[in-house]
């Protein structure tokens, strides 16, 4: 799963401090809800991304729980308070325990 | 006389077979219960969160179960007194009630989150948001589905 590469965009490269900066991200998984029955009517066991955090310089600034009712290849919409520069860190965990990470940065003026 | 019994009892079985469709009914609502009550209750931990604050943006209709946009906010200076620390967002008629946990801190600016989610069919979609102080606000709003989202 680590060769998957989310697609991140954040609305702006730099920032005033105390700015809010937006950030819009998007991973490919298929997010199997563990309903679902397969045509020889076994269940399709569950298989999602269950966490994701976002770090800025390290620091925490956004994380979510998901659950099966989140769509496939999820999407995620967040915004954070521009403080002090640096790496802006994504990190998705599968439930089987693997993690997606993607990164962009933010420069802070 | 055999003919009699053999109507009596078809009719007997046919009654019963309407009976039985008649309290069939009312135990099958529409929205069949969830785990939402005990998912909400578990979140606030027995409080009673007030109506207000929060923000749904959800579309009125949904065409596509499979994947509806989601939009809550919550309003909240997000400064180190006063910020939302956790929303969750819960809906009423899926197989299960939980849709996702957002936790934010005042390095978060503002309390607004948005993904993609995936609805059975029509029905209210609950959002919670604790406080800092340990306070609770609440938002619903009804999503009509055309085409569910469990692929089944």
């Amino acid at each position: 799963m680590s060769t998957v590469k989310p697609r991140i965009k954040l609305d702006k490269k730099e920032a005033k401090k105390g700015d809010l900066v937006e950030v819009k991200a998007l991973v490919a998984h298929v997010m199997e809800t563990g309903q679902r029955k397969s045509a020889d009517g076994k269940v399709i066991p569950r298989k999602i991304l269950n966490k994701f955090t976002c770090t800025v310089n390290g620091k925490e600034v956004f994380s979510a729980d998901f659950e099966p009712a989140v769509s496939a290849n999820p999407y995620i919409q967040f915004k954070f308070r521009a403080n002090e520069s640096g790496p802006v860190v994504l990190t998705w965990i599968d439930d089987d325990g693997s993690k997606i990470v993607g990164e962009d940065s933010i420069k802070v003026l | 006389m055999k003919v009699s019994v053999t109507r009596r009892q078809t009719l007997l079985t046919g009654a019963a077979a309407i009976v039985a469709a008649g309290f069939g009914l009312p135990s099958t609502p529409a929205h069949a219960a969830n785990d939402l009550e005990e998912l909400s209750k578990k979140f606030t931990g027995g409080k009673t969160p007030i109506a207000g604050k929060v923000k749904l943006d959800l579309p009125e209709i949904a065409e596509n179960g499979n994947t509806v946009p989601m939009t809550v906010s919550v309003e909240s200076p997000m400064t180190d007194q006063s910020y939302v620390s956790e929303v969750i967002v819960l809906a009423d008629g899926n197989p299960r009630a939980g849709i996702a946990t957002f936790r934010f801190s005042p390095a978060s600016g503002v309390a607004e989150a948005n993904t993609r989610i995936r609805l059975a069919n029509t029905q209210n979609i609950v959002a919670i948001a604790k406080m800092n102080d340990g306070t609770f606000y609440t938002a619903s709003k009804e999503v009509k589905v055309t085409i569910g989202g469990c692929g089944g």
